[in-house]
């Protein structure tokens, strides 16, 4: 199963499991459509994104690639973990393992072709679609934040750059870099998976 | 400046002038204008063309100038405040505006003779406050977090109460508090009084501090529902004292326990009982409906006497009717009746909330009832503060343990300090009998100071405070661009992933529930109308048509006509052309391309529509627009204004002055209507080539295809714009196509205007501009629609 960083307890599985046959609709598998139904979900303006990180094989195998139609239990769950709270006690290391995946995971969410770069497309898309366009802002505006902050991404991990030079997106090392000051380890996590665990799913 | 200083000379001219002669009227020689008809009966010479007859109309009339003065009150603080720049919140303000009345009157008459009377708190001032609170209180959010806010309420009060008490008694047997003659029973009684947080001044103070939506409720909810307890434990320490100490046993207290258990639960019943008494009328008042509106408050009204004259928790039971009868109430009635009763509801709680305000000011004045004792005072002040604190820290330690959000460190010092004592302490402590409770004016003197206390500094700190404790944890480091969109990125794949996992509030039971008020309850007490038009969806995209409409009318005014273009190909509407530059920056270039469509069109005209939201219709933004955006600083400034807030950030929807659409319901219905046009689309391109005699049925709410208020065939006109709503433009051969062209293959059309890029095909097809209000009732035009699609023949718009 791979999930030696993100575990998960007995307790929260049974519970995830009843809620997982409650949006699948008692069936075996979940597709995209189960999880649109939920109406807490339509005031969220990334949720096609993030339906979307369900169903992306990078986020359950090693190396998966590309998206799958419907998801069973153990991928959803492997979804789920993490979300989970890093342990208390753990090294270090193991912290810093759990850091990666969870950024990973958020990488992921951003690069939509798996090609390895966040590339000025896909993030202008993200910007866009967390952007309120009530006001003035049009798209073009937003097209415009989106190249500022990866302006701003470039000088940081690459230096200054020369007019002319092209910037092919943001890699995986950049974005660390980058959310270098963020805790994501400890604010990344659904309380619900909180408890205190050290029993591997299934 | 000057328009302020009107005011409030105009006034003091007012009350100097005219309220004190009627004072001194009064109070003066009674005797001499004994009986006015008396008199002329008696001396009547001639005919007396015009009499003056103060007696013949005192009450009324004094009651009319005080509520007038009382408004005078707000109106000269609302203009006072602009240049005291929000430091003192209203309420404090309309307090000390109170104490200038009291000064007034009482300098004319030597003696209070306006007082805050219990009875006239409690019967008239009170009711209509709690009401419209519960009437517009945001269920969903009150019931997912009720467990907190009866632990908050619950325990809270009785923590407070019983430590306020046993502490004031502690250092009274130590003699701080100098000759008091209290004992432990009238000190808890005390404690009783004075522990409730008050939902008026929590409101008042609230208003102008934004907090997050779960903190809010979670206070406002304790002071709406900490009014059963204290009422248990007022009554039960009143009965307690009267009976005298050595009369109290077990007995005695099991029973105190378990009135508590009858009182709240009894209060909530007849407060339910009642609120399905008004759901079933306003089912049936569809012919009456210039006064539906009225059954509200007055069976609002009824259920708080019921209970009170049950001694019952009458504060609860209106808090469930509101509660309750929300949901119904506003789907049965006329659109009509709904909005009378919000502004009638905002107009009668804001009125008495001022009245309020001034009336405790206006008791202040009063030499009688002031007995100053530092000691005790003091004290109190401190205690109240000191347990309060220390009971919102332990209760929320518990509670975080079992709430899936827990609660912040922020909201707790805010919680905690939030807690401020109002009239309702006030009206409890007038209430005491002097006769048991000798030492009656100390212990109201020390409960008007702590209500001042509270409201006026509690209140002026609040903002500053909040803002402090916040600034204090962002300060870290300006946040580079990227971390912005990630922070908030962030947020939101949180709360969709909590929604995911289905937070607390759904789970069996709450699915249970929604089966059993959706089969029964709303059977019960829903018009069958209302029942098949409650789709949220439905609603949210009739709220949508009618805000195009409103723009789309308010728009063609403001350039003067309707501005239309025919052309076979596009439409090119120049902003910059046609306004000064200072409007190049909001409206965009629009240019529609409709070639794409394949329509078959002879003519067609185009509106120009400023809102650029359409993601079928490529914009392109003037340079000017693009220049700034790459401006750093903008581009940062932008980013915070317009970006989505997360649930944690929206502000909460109860406001006194205000019922309209908050922030964040705007943004829940722009996020789902981009997010239904984006769906729409792929539905029109997978559905490309099929054949347009295809007619769209109802579909299962989870493919999003609205069913649309149809679009009638020639010849059935009639069925549409009824009388009572005129159709919006008659004389344009237009229709309410669309807004959603690739819908043009179906019967079903939307008649939201929010794009008129194509209006109708065949001029000989009268659409007409507005079946979105077909009837009265709002919910008919689905209804129509229904209707509709059963009859007509899949009618094409292609030929």
């Amino acid at each position: 199963m791979g999930l030696e960083q993100n575990y998960v307890s007995l307790e929260q599985i049974s519970l995830l499991h009843n809620r997982f046959k409650q949006l699948s609709q008692n069936e075996e598998t979940l597709r995209r459509d189960d999880l649109k139904t939920i109406q807490d979900l339509e005031s969220n303006p990334i949720r096609s994104q993030i339906i979307e990180a369900f169903f992306d094989s990078r986020n359950f195998q090693k190396d998966g690639v590309g998206s799958v139609e419907e998801i069973g239990f153990e991928e959803f769950l492997t979804v789920m973990s993490y979300f989970r709270a890093p342990p208390q006690h753990i090294t270090e290391e193991q912290r810093e393992k759990i850091r990666r995946s969870k950024l990973r995971f958020l990488f992921n969410m951003h690069d939509t072709d798996n090609d390895g770069t966040i590339t000025l497309e896909e993030y202008r898309h993200v910007v866009e679609e967390l952007l309120s366009r009530s006001g003035a802002l049009g798209r073009e505006t937003a097209k415009g934040i989106a190249d500022a902050a990866m302006l701003e991404v470039a000088s940081i991990s690459v230096g200054p750059m020369a007019p002319d030079d092209f910037y092919e997106g943001i890699t995986f090392e950049h974005f660390l870099k980058i959310l270098n000051g963020v805790e994501i380890e400890t604010n990344m996590h659904i309380r619900f998976l909180n408890m205190d665990a050290t029993v591997l799913c299934k | 400046m000057a328009s302020s200083i009107y005011f409030c000379l105009l006034r003091t001219v007012f009350l100097v002038c005219f309220v004190n002669p009627l004072i001194q009227g009064l109070s003066g020689d009674v005797n001499l204008v004994k009986d006015h008809r008396d008199q002329l009966g008696n001396n009547l010479t001639g005919l007396p063309i015009v009499t003056f007859d103060w007696h013949h109309v005192q009450t009324p009339f004094q009651v009319i100038i005080w509520v007038f003065v009382a408004g005078l009150a707000k109106l000269s603080v609302i203009e006072l405040n602009h240049h005291v720049i929000n430091v003192i919140p209203e309420s404090g303000l309309l307090i000390m505006m109170g104490f200038i009345l009291g000064g007034i009157v009482w300098g004319a008459d030597k003696a209070q003779t306006f007082k805050l009377l219990p009875p006239t708190f409690f019967f008239y001032l009170l009711p209509q406050i709690i009401l419209d609170a519960s009437y517009f209180m945001p269920n969903k959010l009150f019931f997912s977090n009720l467990g907190s806010i009866l632990i908050y309420a619950i325990f809270g009060t009785c923590w407070n109460a019983a430590t306020v008490g046993l502490s004031l008694w502690g250092c009274h047997e130590a003699g701080v508090m100098g000759n008091l003659d209290i004992g432990l029973l009238q000190f808890l009684l005390f404690g009783s009084l004075i522990a409730a947080v008050d939902p008026v001044a929590v409101i008042a103070v609230f208003e102008e501090v934004h907090v997050n939506e779960v903190l809010f409720i979670l206070v406002f909810g304790e002071s709406l529902l900490n009014d059963g307890v204290t009422v248990v434990l007022y009554n039960v320490f009143d009965a307690f004292v009267a009976l005298g100490g050595p009369r109290i046993d077990a007995v005695e207290i099991s029973k105190g326990i378990f009135s508590f258990v009858v009182v709240a639960f009894g209060g909530s019943f007849l407060g339910i009982v009642f609120a399905i008494l008004l759901s079933l009328l306003t089912r049936c008042t569809k012919h009456i409906q210039i006064i539906e509106a009225g059954f509200i408050f007055v069976v609002g009204y009824l259920a708080y006497l019921t209970a009170d004259m049950l001694s019952l928790s009458a504060i609860l039971s209106v808090t469930f009717c509101g509660i309750c009868c929300q949901k119904y109430v506003n789907a049965n009635m006329d659109e009509k009746s709904v909005t009378t009763v919000r502004h009638a509801m905002k107009v009668l709680a804001n009125g008495s909330e001022t009245m309020i305000f001034v009336f405790l000011g206006v008791t202040a004045i009063d030499t009688e009832i002031w007995v100053w004792n530092t000691g005790f005072i003091l004290l109190t002040l401190l205690f109240i503060f000191i347990y309060r604190i220390i009971g919102v820290f332990l209760l929320t330690l518990m509670l975080n343990k079992f709430r899936l959000v827990p609660i912040e460190f922020i909201d707790q010092v805010v919680m905690s300090y939030g807690g401020l004592r109002g009239a309702v302490a006030y009206g409890l402590a007038a209430m005491l009998d002097q006769d048991k409770i000798p030492e009656k004016n100390p212990i109201l003197s020390t409960t008007l100071i702590v209500v001042y206390f509270t409201v006026i500094l509690q209140g002026i700190t609040m903002k500053p405070l909040v803002q402090w404790l916040k600034v204090k944890r962002a300060a870290h480091s300006d946040l580079k661009l990227i971390e912005k969109v990630n922070n908030r990125a962030f947020d939101h794949i949180l709360a969709a992933v909590e929604d995911i996992c289905g937070r607390i509030g759904d789970n069996w039971w709450t699915r249970g529930w929604n089966r059993f008020e959706e089969n029964y309850i709303s059977w019960l007490l829903m018009k069958p109308k209302a029942r098949k038009n409650r789709d949220y969806l439905f609603s949210i995209f009739h709220k949508l048509n009618l805000e195009d409409a409103v723009n789309y009318v308010s728009e063609g005014e403001r350039q003067g006509s309707l501005a239309f273009i025919r052309s076979d190909e596009a439409a090119n509407v120049d902003f910059k052309k046609q306004f000064d530059s200072e409007f190049t920056d909001v409206m965009p270039d629009i240019m529609v391309d409709v070639s794409n469509y394949e329509l078959g069109i002879e003519k067609f005209s185009v509106t120009s529509i400023i809102k650029d939201t359409i993601p079928s219709v490529s914009l392109d933004i003037h340079g000017q627009d693009r220049k700034n955006a790459m401006d750093d600083i903008n581009a940062n400034h932008l980013l915070q204004q317009h970006l989505y807030r997360s649930r944690k950030n929206h502000r909460h929807k109860y406001s006194r002055s205000d019922f309209g659409i908050n922030q964040s319901e705007n943004e829940v219905q722009e996020i789902f209507q981009r997010t239904m046009r984006s769906r729409l689309e792929s539905f029109k391109t997978a559905k490309m080539g099929v054949s347009p005699a295809k007619k769209i049925t109802k579909h299962h709410k989870k493919e999003l295809t609205h069913k649309m208020a149809n679009g009638h065939p020639e010849g059935t006109g009639h069925l549409y714009g009824d009388e009572e709503n005129p159709v919006v433009f008659p004389d344009m051969d237009t229709s309410t196509h669309n807004s959603l062209p690739w819908l043009m293959e179906t019967d079903a059309v939307a008649p939201s205007q929010r794009a008129q890029w194509h209006l109708p095909w065949t001029p000989n097809r009268l659409r007409r501009l507005a079946p979105m209000r077909i009837s009265t009732y709002s919910t008919d035009s689905f209804l129509m629609a229904d209707l509709e699609e059963h009859e007509e023949k899949p009618q094409t718009d292609h030929e």
